[in-house]
C-alpha cells in the first residue's frame, strides 16, 4: 500500500513537471525516460535472464535507422514507419537470438558484441544507405491522433506515457509464470531443464522481447533527436545501458530506471564541470562494479550500515 | 521493500533536480551582456582541435577586454565529446539553460547536421566551424553561416594548381571513407577533370584503419600525384607509411585542408618537407591580424595555431564586425543575418565576406611545408582570392547537380 | 590485380599478423587461464605506445624502450589484477565491465598527459630504408616485426612447454580445480600471467609505434582485432594465437583492399561463425 502511494505520488510529480521547470529540464527528463526504457530492456536479459549482453544498442540503432530511412527514402508516414521499424527490428532480434544463444556466459557476450559491431561498422561504411558519418537528419516526430509533438512538453508527456506503458508491460511479463520460469533458468538452468522446461526457448523469447523494447527506445530516441548517427550503435552506448542497469541494481524493475536517471544526469551535469568526463565514467564503472555490485541504492545502504556497525562496535 | 526504496530515492533525486532548476525561472540575466556560446569538443579523439578552438576564442576576447561593439561578452563553453546526439543536447543546454544568443561552432560535420533542425527551431545564430556542405547549399539553414570552408571549397583551387602550375595530368585521390572525404575528393576530381586531367584511382580507406599498407600497395604507380583528403591524424600516418614504401620522389602527394594541419605538422619530421596543401589559413600568413594572432598564440601555447584555432578567431572577427554593423543589437536576429551577408572583414585569414547562402568567400592559400626557425611551417606559395563554395561554376547550375559524394561526379577515367 | 599487388599484400598481412600476435598472445593467455575477457587490452597496447614515446626521449633505442614500456605496463597490469580483478573472481560480467571502465580511464589519461595529436615513433635508423623485393620497395621494419613476432612466439612456446611455469599455466587452463588441488599457487600464477600479458601488449604498442604511431583511439582500433584473433585461434592456446593472428592479418588486409565497404563484416563474420558453430576455435582448450 505504502509503495503504491509512493509510486502514484511520483507519477503525479512527473506529470506536472513541465509546468514548473524550464524547457531544458523537460527535455532532459525526456532523455532520461528514453534511456530508462533502453536500460529496462537490457535488464530483462541481464537481471531476469542472467544473460549479459554488450550489443543491445543494435536494436535501438536499427529501429531508429529503420524509422528514419522509411520516412526519408520511401516517404512513408510514421503510422507505417513505426510498426515497420518495430517489426523489422524484432525479427532481427529473433535472428540474432538464434546465433547468440548458441553460447552462454562469456561466449554469449562476445557474440552479442560481435553482431553489434558488424551493424555499427555497416552503418558507418554503407554510406549510400545511411550517409555514414553525416548521419540522417531532417527527421520528424509523429503526430499521434493529430497531436503535435514538437514542443518539449508535448513530447515529454508522450515519452512519459510510453515509458509507463513499457514498464507496466515489462512488469507483467516478469511477474507472469513465464517470468518465473525465466528467473529459474537464470538461477538453475540445469534443474529447469531436468524439470522439462525448454531453457533455450525461454531465453530466446526473452531475447526477442528485450529486442522489441530496445526498438521502442530506439523510436523514442530518433523522435526526440530527429537525427540518427552510427555512433548510437556503438559499444559505448551498449555499455552505458549496462552500467545504468548495474548502477541501479539488476534483477528489479525499478533498478534500471533509477540507474538510467543517475547515469544520464551524471553525463549531463558532470561534463559541464569536469573536462575528463570519460575518465569519470570509467571510475564510476569500476567503483560501482567493485564496491556496489548489487547497485547504488542497496550498495550504499549496505556500506552505510557497515560503517554504522563499525562505529557502534567501537563506541 | 527495496523497490519502494529505489523509487523513493528516484523521487527524492528528481525533486532535488527540480529545486535546482526552479531557480532558472527566477534567475536574471544582465541584459546588456552578450551571451556567446562555444560548441566544441574537449574529450575524445577530436579533442585537440576543440581545445584549440577554445584557446583562440578566449585569446580574441581577452585582447579586446571581453568587449565587442561596446557590449560585454560572456563566453559559455559546451563539450560534445564529438558525439552528434550529445552535441545537439549541449546546444539545447546552451540555449535553454545558459540562454546564449549566438553560437560559434560546432566542430564536426555530424554535429552540425544533428543540431540543424534545432538551430532552425530555436532560431539560433550560428557561426560554424563544421563543413557540412548542404547546410549552405541545397538545404540552407537561414541562421547558419560558416566562416571556414565547405569540404570542397579548398580542394577546387588545389586541383586548378595541380593542373596548371604543377602540370599534373594523371592523379589518384584517397580520403577517409566518410562524407567529408568523399565531398573533398569529388570537388578535386571535378575541377581536375574539367580542366582535362584524369583521376585514375579513387580510394576510401575506413576511417579507423590502423595500417594503410594495403592501400599503398594498390596505388597505381603511373601517376603524377596523389591527393590526400584525410582528416585528423590520418594524413600524417598515411604519409609516414608512404615514405616507408619508397613512394617518396616517385609520386607527389598533395593534401587537402586538414591533411597537414599545423597541429599535426608539429609532430612530423623531414618526411613532410615540400608537400603542398591548400587551406584557407596558414600560420605563416603575413597580414596584420595574423601577425598578431599567431605570435600571441605561439607565445602562450608554444605551438602554431592551425585550422581550428584560426576558425574561431576568424568567426569572432566576423561576429565583431557584424555587431558593429548593427550597432550591437544582437537581439535583432534578422538584422544580424542580413548584416553578416553584407560585411567585409579583414581577419587573420585575410579578407572575408559571405555569399547569399551564408558561406564564406575568401582567400584560399596554396602552402608548402618548409623548415623555418627549426620547425615545420606551411609557407604560402600562392593565393587564390575570393574563392566561393561554388568555385568558378554558376551557383544555380552547381546546385542543380546532386551533392558531392563518393559517386558524383562519376569517375570515368578509372584504371584498375 | 597484378602479381605485385598480391606479393605486397601478403607481406603486409604477415606484418600485421606479427603485430597482432604480440597483442593477442597476452590476451589469449589471460582469457584462457583466468577466464577474463580483458577489454583493457587495447588500452594497455596504447599505453605502452605512449610510454614508449616518452621513454624514447631519454633512451633513443626502440628495443630498449619497448622493453621498459613493457615492464611498466606489466606492473600496471599486475596492480590492476591484484587490486581490482581479484575482488571480482567468478563475476564474469563484473570483470568485463571493470576492464571496460579501466579502458576508458586509460584512454582519457593518455589524452590528458600526451594531448590529442598523434605522436610518431621513429623507426630505428638501420631499418628505415625500404627493402627492394621483387622490384618493389617494402618497408624493412615490417619484416623486422614479423621476425620479432616469430622470436617472441618461440620464447613463449619454450616457456609454456619446457618450464615449470608453463606447465602450471597449462594445467590451470586445462582444469583449474585439479590444479589447485595439486598445490599450484593459482593466485600468484594469475598475477604473473596478467603481468606477462600486459607486458606483451605494452611492448607491442612500442613495436607497433613506427607503423601506427600513438594516437587517441588506438585502443579502440586494436581491441576488436585482438578479440577476433583469440576467438578464431582458440582461447588459451599459444599456437592458436599465432595462427589466428596471421589469419586475421590476411583476412583484414585483403578484405579491406578488395571489399572496403564490408570491412567490418568480413572481420567479424568469421568470429561469429566460430563462436556459434565451433566455440573452441581452431586450437582452443575449451569453448569461449
Amino acid at each position: 500500500m505504502k509503495r503504491n502511494i509512493c509510486l502514484f505520488g511520483l507519477l503525479i510529480f512527473l506529470v506536472v513537471l513541465p509546468f514548473f521547470s524550464g524547457e531544458f529540464y523537460v527535455n532532459l527528463a525526456s532523455q532520461v525516460f528514453i534511456f530508462a526504457v533502453f536500460a529496462a530492456s537490457i535488464n530483462l536479459l541481464l537481471g531476469y535472464g542472467g544473460l549479459a549482453t554488450l550489443g543491445h544498442a543494435s536494436y535501438l540503432g536499427v529501429a531508429a535507422y529503420g524509422s528514419a530511412l522509411i520516412g526519408l527514402k520511401l516517404g512513408l508516414g510514421h503510422w507505417i514507419a513505426a510498426p515497420a521499424a518495430l517489426v523489422g527490428t524484432t525479427l532481427m532480434a529473433g535472428a540474432f537470438g538464434l546465433i547468440a544463444l548458441r553460447a552462454s556466459g562469456l561466449g554469449f557476450l562476445m557474440l552479442t558484441l560481435a553482431m553489434s559491431q558488424v551493424l555499427w561498422g555497416t552503418a558507418y561504411r554503407w554510406v549510400g544507405l545511411t550517409d555514414g558519418d553525416n548521419g540522417l537528419r531532417g527527421l520528424t516526430r509523429p503526430a499521434p491522433f493529430g497531436i503535435d509533438l514538437d514542443s518539449a512538453s508535448a513530447f515529454y508527456w508522450f515519452t512519459l506515457a510510453v515509458t509507463v506503458l513499457s514498464v507496466w508491460l515489462m512488469a507483467r511479463f516478469v511477474r507472469s509464470p513465464f517470468g518465473a520460469a525465466l528467473r529459474g533458468t537464470r538461477d538453475q538452468p540445469r534443474r529447469m531443464a531436468a524439470l522439462g522446461h525448454n531453457v533455450w526457448l525461454i531465453r530466446w523469447i526473452t531475447f526477442v522481447y528485450a529486442g522489441f523494447w530496445g526498438a521502442v527506445s530506439g523510436l523514442l530516441f530518433v523522435y526526440y533527436h530527429k537525427y540518427i548517427h552510427p555512433i548510437s550503435l556503438s559499444l559505448t552506448n551498449s555499455a552505458e545501458g549496462l552500467l545504468a542497469v548495474i548502477a541501479g541494481g539488476s534483477g528489479t524493475l525499478g533498478g534500471p530506471l533509477a540507474g538510467a536517471t543517475i547515469v544520464m544526469l551524471l553525463k549531463n551535469y558532470a561534463s559541464a564541470y569536469i573536462e575528463r568526463w570519460n575518465m569519470l565514467l570509467g571510475f564510476v564503472f569500476v567503483i560501482i562494479v567493485v564496491f556496489m555490485p548489487e547497485g547504488v541504492v542497496p550498495g550504499s545502504k549496505r556500506i552505510y550500515l557497515k560503517c554504522r556497525q563499525r562505529f557502534a562496535s567501537r563506541a | 521493500m527495496s523497490f519502494n526504496r529505489r523509487r523513493f530515492v528516484q523521487a527524492a533525486g528528481s525533486s532535488g533536480v527540480a529545486l535546482a532548476f526552479s531557480k532558472n525561472i527566477f534567475s536574471q540575466t544582465n541584459s546588456n551582456v552578450i551571451r556567446l556560446g562555444l560548441m566544441t569538443v574537449k574529450t575524445g579523439p577530436l579533442a585537440s582541435g576543440g581545445i584549440d578552438m577554445e584557446r583562440a576564442l578566449v585569446q580574441y576576447l581577452r585582447e579586446r577586454n571581453n568587449t565587442l561593439a561596446g557590449r560585454k561578452v560572456e563566453l559559455l563553453v559546451g563539450d560534445s565529446g564529438g558525439i552528434p546526439a550529445q552535441a545537439r543536447t549541449k546546444v539545447q543546454e546552451l540555449v535553454e539553460r545558459e540562454r546564449i544568443q549566438i553560437m560559434i561552432g560546432p566542430l564536426a560535420t555530424g554535429e552540425a547536421l544533428a543540431a540543424d533542425d534545432y538551430i532552425r527551431q530555436a532560431q539560433l545564430l550560428t557561426l560554424s566551424v563544421a563543413a557540412a556542405e548542404d547546410m549552405t547549399q541545397r538545404k540552407p539553414n537561414p541562421w547558419f553561416t560558416r566562416g571556414t570552408s565547405t569540404s570542397s571549397q579548398c580542394a577546387h583551387p588545389l586541383a586548378d594548381y595541380c593542373y596548371k602550375t604543377l602540370g599534373y595530368r594523371r592523379m589518384a585521390v584517397i580520403a577517409d571513407d566518410i562524407p567529408y572525404g568523399h565531398e573533398m575528393c569529388a570537388g578535386f576530381q571535378r575541377v581536375f577533370e574539367d580542366l582535362g586531367g584524369k583521376i585514375v584511382q579513387k580510394m576510401f580507406p575506413p576511417l579507423t584503419v590502423p595500417d594503410y599498407g594495403s592501400f599503398l600497395a594498390q596505388l597505381n604507380p603511373k601517376i603524377d600525384g596523389v591527393f590526400l583528403g584525410f582528416a585528423g591524424s590520418n594524413g600524417f600516418r598515411y604519409l609516414r607509411q608512404f615514405n616507408e614504401y619508397g613512394l617518396r620522389g616517385k609520386v607527389a602527394p598533395v593534401g587537402g585542408m586538414t591533411a597537414l594541419d599545423e597541429a599535426v605538422l608539429r609532430n612530423m619530421g623531414d618526411e613532410a618537407l615540400g608537400i603542398i596543401t591548400s587551406c584557407w589559413y596558414s600560420a605563416e600568413l603575413d597580414n596584420p591580424a595574423n601577425r598578431k594572432f599567431a605570435a600571441e598564440f605561439r607565445k602562450e601555447w608554444k605551438y602554431d595555431p592551425g585550422f581550428y584555432a584560426a576558425a574561431t578567431y576568424t568567426e569572432a572577427a566576423v561576429l565583431e564586425a557584424t555587431l558593429g554593423a548593427i550597432k550591437g543589437k544582437i537581439e535583432d536576429k534578422q538584422a544580424f543575418m542580413k548584416a553578416v551577408r553584407g560585411i567585409k572583414v579583414d581577419t587573420c585569414r585575410g579578407p572575408v565576406q559571405f555569399d547569399p547562402y551564408g558561406n564564406v568567400v575568401g582567400n584560399v592559400y596554396l602552402r608548402k611545408v618548409e623548415r623555418k626557425d627549426g620547425r615545420l611551417v606551411n609557407s604560402v606559395i600562392q593565393t587564390y582570392p575570393d574563392v566561393s563554395q561554388f568555385w568558378t561554376y554558376k551557383p544555380e547550375e552547381f546546385l542543380k547537380n546532386p551533392v558531392y559524394s563518393r559517386d558524383w561526379p562519376p569517375a570515368k577515367n578509372l584504371e584498375s | 590485380m597484378s602479381m605485385q599487388f598480391w606479393v605486397i599484400q601478403t607481406l603486409n598481412s604477415l606484418a600485421l599478423g606479427g603485430l597482432l600476435f604480440l597483442l593477442a598472445s597476452g590476451f589469449s593467455l589471460i582469457f584462457g587461464l583466468m577466464r577474463i575477457a580483458n577489454l583493457t587490452h587495447g588500452g594497455l597496447f596504447m599505453l605502452g605506445a605512449y610510454l614508449g614515446v616518452t621513454i624514447l626521449k631519454v633512451v633513443p633505442n626502440l628495443w630498449v624502450a619497448a622493453l621498459l614500456a613493457g615492464l611498466a605496463v606489466a606492473l600496471f597490469g599486475g596492480l590492476l589484477e591484484k587490486l581490482i580483478l581479484r575482488k571480482l573472481s567468478g563475476n564474469v560480467l563484473g570483470q568485463v565491465l571493470v576492464t571496460l571502465g579501466v579502458a576508458y580511464i586509460i584512454a582519457d589519461a593518455c589524452l590528458l598527459i600526451w594531448g590529442g595529436d598523434p605522436v610518431p615513433i621513429q623507426t630505428p635508423a638501420f631499418l628505415q630504408q625500404p627493402l627492394r623485393v621483387a622490384g618493389f620497395a617494402f618497408p624493412a621494419y615490417r619484416l623486422a616485426v614479423v621476425v620479432l613476432a616469430v622470436l617472441v612466439g618461440a620464447i613463449l612456446f619454450f616457456i609454456m612447454e619446457k618450464t615449470r611455469l608453463g606447465a602450471m599455466i597449462r594445467a590451470g587452463v586445462d582444469d583449474m580445480q585439479m590444479a589447485r588441488a595439486v598445490g599450484i599457487p593459482v593466485s600468484r600464477l594469475f598475477t604473473i600471467v596478467f603481468c606477462l600479458g600486459a607486458g606483451l601488449a605494452g611492448a607491442g604498442g612500442v613495436i607497433g609505434g613506427p607503423i601506427m604511431s600513438a594516437y587517441p583511439g588506438l585502443d579502440a582500433d586494436m581491441l576488436p582485432l585482438a578479440l577476433i584473433v583469440v576467438i578464431l585461434g582458440g582461447v588459451g592456446s599459444l599456437v592458436g594465437a599465432f595462427v589466428g593472428s596471421f589469419i586475421t592479418g590476411f583476412v583484414y588486409t585483403f578484405g579491406v583492399a578488395l571489399f572496403p565497404q564490408l570491412a567490418y563484416v568480413i572481420l567479424f563474420l568469421p568470429m561469429i561463425f566460430v563462436i556459434a558453430f565451433r566455440p573452441r576455435g581452431l586450437f582452443g582448450r575449451f569453448a569461449a
